[in-house]
């Protein structure tokens, strides 16, 4: 059992199916909505996230209570906690301009192609460019950092 | 402004729709183990194009293949949603240099901050995480400010 074969794929894809789609009923697809939650115009967002979050957080509690392994792949259940250093908070930072500014974020944008939104495609070739330049210049810090010889 | 309108569409498409996005990663968590957030595609899809090391990190080159079925399993579900609800396609009007220039900060931020609004969002906050928790009140924090000066420069929608 590992992360491969057919059904492994078919769950990831049935699993993005549902995402997808809740994404564009609960409309957080449109950047709109979220401009309008940003503003406090409609704050209908708050159940989106809050009840996005209950749900997987009830899946997350009661399978790392149980201790079994997932069916599929034989992995241990485990929680999402990642380390905390001034990263977390100013790349926060940098995505709550982003997000305030043009209403996106990357699940929320994919689903919007789905929804026939065109003019997304800027926002993700926008994200591309941003994750791009973040992976290169860090890149290049860390071989500057490590390596015996100075940086060309 | 007397007595504001908080939830002017109700809350049932919210609350649905919320729901509907956690059972997505709970049905991916609880088959497979994984927690998928949607922003490491930016960085492990570009595994395939460069060679910068960052990208081609092993947790990133592992889990591209997985990511890339996941992005378009979003896209698929997002559009039988459109057939079927929406009644076709939907526009957006915001324009298109606050998508490039919001999307370029979109993509630097959920990369260094470890997360996005589904990582963090979502996942994190599921599992209580604290740096999730302390992520998501800073973006939170700095989108509402963002987007309020935005609405006062007189830039709509």
């Amino acid at each position: 059992m590992s992360r491969n074969g057919a059904a492994f794929y078919l769950t990831v894809l049935v699993g993005g199916l549902i995402f997808g789609f809740g994404l564009a009923y609960s409309h957080m697809a449109r950047p709109e909505v979220v401009l309008n939650f940003l503003q406090f115009d409609d704050l209908g967002l708050l159940f989106v996230m809050g009840g996005a979050a209950v749900v997987s957080g009830v899946a997350f509690a009661v399978a790392t209570r149980l201790r079994g392994r997932a069916p599929l792949t034989g992995e241990e259940y485990v929680r999402r906690l990642k380390s905390f250093d001034r990263n977390v908070v100013a790349g926060g930072a940098i995505f709550g301009v982003g997000w305030g500014v043009s209403g996106i974020c990357p699940g929320a944008a994919y689903a919007s192609v789905g929804i026939g939104n065109w003019p997304i495609l800027w926002a993700i070739g926008g994200m591309f460019l941003g994750a791009y330049a973040q992976g290169y210049l860090r890149s290049q810090l860390t071989d500057a950092s490590a390596g015996p010889t100075a940086a060309d | 402004m007397i007595g504001p309108e908080l939830f002017p569409n109700g809350i049932a498409r919210y609350a649905i729709g919320g729901a509907l996005i956690g059972g997505g990663v709970a049905f991916i968590y609880l088959s497979t183990g994984i927690i998928a957030g949607a922003s490491t595609f930016l960085e492990s899809t570009l595994s395939y194009v460069s060679s910068v090391p960052r990208f081609n990190r092993g947790s990133y080159v592992a889990s591209r293949d997985w990511r890339v079925v996941f992005t378009l399993g979003i896209v698929l579900g997002a559009a039988v949603y459109a057939v079927g609800w929406q009644g076709g396609a939907w526009t957006t009007d915001v324009q298109w240099w606050r998508l490039l220039g919001g999307g370029v900060l979109v993509g630097v931020g959920t990369r260094l901050g470890k997360g996005c609004t589904s990582g963090h969002g979502v996942c994190g906050v599921g599992s209580m995480s604290r740096t999730s928790l302390v992520n998501v009140a800073t973006f939170m924090a700095i989108a509402i400010g963002t987007a309020q000066l935005v609405q006062a420069l007189g830039v709509t929608p």
